[in-house]
């Protein structure tokens, strides 16, 4: 990284940013023309796509619930993204008001928003960071003042780890989450990807598009997903499509027919 | 939320009726089925379903309240968007299925008055949405708008804390920092640098680098410099001094480096400045101390090879160089004597007039150690310059020295070299004086004495023989030939007088006055005369083997250190023995001085040898001093005229009466001792006939034979000749 992350030159509202993006898929309002831009066209070639992002956003939902259920009181939130609606720790704080979350994320807007919301909220800390730097994550003040990690901690990488390509050594950086938790310490990722023969028209445009005008990313088919676990133990039902995630009524289940692109699973720190 | 809806149910309306409420119920199904998906909304599906329920009832509440309101429906609206059913169908959906089903749904699907409530109320959903999600986008665009500039103010804090450290690392850094653009204007220093040069910033801001150059900058620094503002090097190191503002100097450890803009291009350089002039200051009196003796102040050994060394380096600056190399005389005497603090106050003395007498330029006074002084003068232009400081320093060292007391005469004994340096190195030039030196010292201290170069061949040579002669004896490089003593009388040879040779690998075949004086002083002469005793004693016995009565004694020549030797009579007896050779077979000749020495030791080996039968003969006899009256003591048998003698008697016609009367002086006196005489180098007949006439017993001489192998005795012996 040459340009430190804090610079001015990363606030560029031309460009596109992940987060906003998916703000904009996600029916909110924090994003600005090319954000926009971008995702109508991603909608064009692939008009399941908000679908898509919402059975992300269900997992999340779903996931806590579930951590919340195994006594889960700490959250590590990599890659928050912008509140919308339903974060974190509205679904924690609501089952419980004395859990506790730090979201992180290396876009600066998507940083100063969180803040700003969550400003009146002592049980919430908001890190700007590079989360394939866990060294420095984990050292920042932000995470350590509130989070007590003898305490078992769930860190969620949701619709994040696709983002981080093979080169950068994903299974690392996790490890390097992994290596600070206590055991019984969970780790909740959901992630685009499907197995190779399933790959459509449809997705290979959208894709296309979207790594060119907003970042590269990399799908992973369920064994690479899988992989990136190394130390934790699935939980039921293991690695599976996003939807067929401890769904919470037959409802949530797509009716499509067609295999999701993407996975889920909670590994629990062995 | 619930409560309020349930709240106002009773408030304001009488209760629903049954069938009523199940199409309620029926339609908030269908409702929730329609909109599903086209949101995201953080309920499960019976949440929302269970929302929409609610909803629903307001709606049919309002349908049939009387008076009858479209407020409700402005609420159910504003309501959707609150629950984030905001997806771009949703609203298009509900207004839909509103139309088509509820009525129906409510079985009052012809009843137009309902209808047009409906309409009423779907009209003011579609205002309270629209105005909703209007409000909310307006909120949300403001919110992440306010997010960038809070993110930016962020980023620029940031960027002025970060701003602040490095002014702060940069005004606070004990080591100096310049700062300049590429043509080598000065921007900035910081207080380190101020303070190492005493210049403030407004006063450097007028330099350009180029005018911080100093005349003892390496060349490299300057060369390094412009290839970093060329962009070839991004940094480099260099010693520096600088000027300070106040005239001194500075020393410093120097490293620039080139700062680069976007695109590569060099933009700054920046200066990092380490004062380090104590550490040279301190290197400095270290270099001093390590090239100075302590008691004199002198240069010591180790500077003047250094300067000696820089002479020949740069010997385009001068052709020439000299030295004295100086040894005080009879130094040690003075030391033992008088203690070494005398000597160490006499050396500091010597130093100061040395010093004093020769200073000047290209001249350089170094005390080598002990009393050894050297003084190196460059650019000579020939001996006598040397020869002029070798003198002033005689004269310089003439006055007595005062030390505690005494007063005390010192000399000096000087070697001097001048040469061209081409062709000559220092070491030779350091070789040559020192052996200049010691013949000075040789021939009689207190003086100077030039190098030349015949007097060293010479003394080199000699050298290398006796340096050559212990190995030469090992290799058998030495042969004894052997040379006829003939009775006059009758011409029959009695005796053979043994000389040694050395067949040298280098030098050829040398005779006895090319290496015995060396052997002697060497004392290499002992193992070598005893080899020559024994080998001429061997071809004795074979000799009387052979030749029974008529075989030759063999005359052997003794050295002085020799006869001096304690283990003389021993040595001669065992070879006599190993050789089984009868000790009149043997006759050892010594010279007068070796006789006459006033030692009573060698007199006492001579009698016992003498008792032994060993014949005794005075070699070379006449040249030197015999008392004659001791002569009568001695145990002495022959007497053996030198050849220098014969002289006057060689020539056929006339003869020197001189010469002729010292022999027959000679001879009468031998023979009054009742000595045999034996004269040497007999070379014409003459010589032979005036020899007999005269009275001398024995000849030996070219006329005769000269030197060679035993095996020439051997035909002498059996008449062959
Ligand atoms: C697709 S969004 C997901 C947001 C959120 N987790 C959710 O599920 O709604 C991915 C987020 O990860 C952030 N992100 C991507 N790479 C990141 C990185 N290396 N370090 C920190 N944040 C990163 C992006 O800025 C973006 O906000």
């Amino acid at each position: 990284m040459e340009r430190p992350n804090w610079a001015p030159g990363d606030i560029d509202l031309e460009r596109p940013s992940v987060a906003r993006v998916y703000d904009y898929w996600l029916g909110g309002a924090h994003n600005f023309a090319a954000d926009r831009a971008v995702g109508q066209k991603a909608l064009e070639f692939m008009p399941e796509l908000r679908d898509v992002i919402l059975n992300h956003r269900a997992f999340l939902r779903r996931a806590v619930r579930y951590l919340l259920g195994r006594g889960v009181r700490q959250f590590l939130d990599l890659g928050s993204g912008i509140p919308t609606v339903g974060n974190v720790h509205e679904i924690a704080q609501t089952a419980d008001p004395s859990a506790k979350v730090v979201y992180v994320d290396m876009d600066p807007v998507a940083v100063a928003h969180s803040r700003s919301l969550l400003s009146g909220n002592d049980r919430v800390n908001v890190l700007q960071a590079d989360v394939r730097d866990p060294a420095s994550v984990l050292s920042s003040p932000e995470v350590n003042d509130l989070l007590d990690f003898e305490q078992p901690t769930a860190v969620l990488m949701i619709a994040l780890m696709h983002f981080v390509s093979d080169d950068e050594n994903p299974i690392g950086i996790i490890g390097g989450y992994r290596d600070r938790l206590a055991p019984g310490s969970f780790l909740a990722i959901s992630h685009a990807g499907y197995e190779p023969d399933e790959e459509t028209g449809s997705y290979r445009a959208a894709r296309a598009m979207y790594d060119r005008n907003v970042t590269p990313m990399t799908y992973r088919n369920k064994v690479e997903f899988t992989k990136l676990f190394e130390g934790f133990e699935l939980v039921e039902p293991g690695a599976v499509r996003l939807p067929l995630w401890n769904p919470e009524s037959p409802d949530d289940l797509d009716g499509s027919g067609r295999p999701f692109p993407g996975f889920g699973a909670v590994g629990r720190k062995v | 939320m619930t409560e309020r809806v349930d709240h106002r149910v009773r408030d304001d309306r009488s209760p629903l009726d049954p069938a009523v409420l199940a199409g309620a119920e029926s339609f908030a199904r269908s409702w929730a089925t329609a909109v599903i998906g086209s949101s995201y909304v953080p309920m499960t599906r019976s949440e929302v379903a269970q929302h929409l329920q609610d909803l629903t009832e307001m709606l049919v509440e309002a349908l049939f309240a009387s008076p009858f309101r479209t407020a409700p429906g402005y609420e159910i609206g504003s309501r959707l968007v609150d629950a984030h059913f905001t997806g771009t169908d949703t609203l298009g959906r509900t207004i839909q299925l509103l139309g088509d089903d509820l009525l129906a749904e409510l079985g009052s699907a012809g009843d137009d008055r309902l209808r047009s409530r409906l309409a009423a109320l779907q009209g003011a959903l579609a205002a309270g949405y629209a105005r909703a999600l209007r409000e909310r986008t307006l909120a949300e665009q403001e919110a992440i708008r306010a997010a960038v500039l809070d993110a930016r103010d962020q980023a620029e804090a940031m960027l002025r804390a970060s701003e602040a450290r490095f002014r702060a690392m940069f005004t606070e850094a004990a080591i100096g920092i310049g700062i300049a653009d590429i043509e080598g204007r000065i921007l900035d220093v910081n207080q380190a640098l101020q303070d190492m040069l005493g210049f403030s910033v407004e006063e450097m801001r007028q330099y350009n680098v180029r005018d911080l150059m100093h005349p003892e900058d390496a060349g490299s620094v300057w060369r390094l410099y412009d290839q970093l503002i060329a962009g070839e090097c991004d940094h480099y190191r260099a010693e520096k001094r600088f000027h300070r503002a106040d005239g001194e100097q500075v020393w410093t450890h120097l490293t620039l480096s080139l700062v680069r803009d976007d695109h590569g291009e060099p933009q700054y350089q920046v200066a990092m400045i380490e004062d380090v002039t104590d550490r040279h200051l301190l290197q400095n009196r270290l270099r001093y101390q390590a090239l100075h003796d302590p008691l004199t102040g002198l240069p010591n050994r180790a500077l003047f090879l250094e300067r000696l060394g820089r002479v020949f380096n740069n010997r385009g600056k001068h052709l020439r160089a000299g030295l004295c190399y100086l040894d005080l005389d009879g130094f040690k005497v003075i030391n033992d004597s008088l203690g070494h603090d005398t000597g160490d106050q006499l050396l500091v003395e010597v130093g100061r007039r040395l010093d004093h007498s020769v200073s000047g330029e290209g001249k350089l006074v170094a005390r080598m150690g002990g009393d050894e002084f050297v003084i190196l003068v460059e650019g000579s232009t020939g001996e006598q310059d040397i020869v002029d400081v070798a003198d002033r320093v005689l004269t310089e060292l003439e006055a007595p020295i005062r030390i505690a007391g005494h007063e005390l005469s010192v000399s000096a004994s000087i070697g001097i070299v001048e040469r061209e340096l081409s062709g000559t190195t220092s070491a030779d030039l350091m070789r040559d004086a020192d052996i200049t030196l010691y013949w000075a010292k040789a021939d009689g201290k207190a003086r100077w004495a030039l190098y030349d170069p015949e007097r060293n061949a010479r003394e080199v040579a000699r050298f290398t023989l006796s340096a050559t002669m212990p190995r030469a004896l090992e290799r058998g490089e030495f042969y004894v030939e052997y040379q006829p003593l003939v009775r006059l009388e009758d011409s029959t040879v009695v005796g053979v007088e043994a000389l040694v040779r050395w067949q040298h690998p280098e030098f050829g075949r040398l005779a006895p006055d090319r290496f015995i004086e060396l052997a002697e002083e060497t004392g290499l002469i002992v193992p070598l005369g005893r080899w020559v005793l024994h080998k001429a004693c061997e071809e004795a016995r074979r000799w009387l083997v052979e030749f029974g009565d008529a075989a030759p004694f063999v005359s052997v020549n003794l050295a002085v250190r020799q006869s001096r030797d304690p283990e003389l009579v021993r040595d001669v007896k065992r070879i006599l023995d190993e050789c089984a050779l009868p000790p009149h077979h043997l006759q050892l000749e010594l010279t007068e001085s070796a006789i006459m020495g006033t030692a009573d030791e060698p007199l006492e080996a001579l009698r016992a040898l003498c008792d032994m039968g060993v014949r005794i003969a005075i070699d070379d006899f006449g040249t030197g001093y015999s008392n004659l009256a001791y002569l009568k003591h001695l145990p002495v048998h022959e007497l053996k005229i030198a050849g220098s003698f014969m002289e006057g008697l060689r020539a056929e016609t006339e003869e020197d009466p001189v010469d002729s009367q010292i022999v027959a002086t000679l001879v009468q006196l031998a023979h009054a001792l009742s000595l045999g005489v034996t004269a040497e180098g007999v070379e014409t007949p003459a010589q032979a006939a005036r020899l007999l006439r005269l009275g001398c017993d024995t000849g030996q001489g070219w006329f005769f034979a000269r030197p060679g192998p035993p095996e020439d005795i051997d035909s002498l012996l059996r008449g062959d000749l």
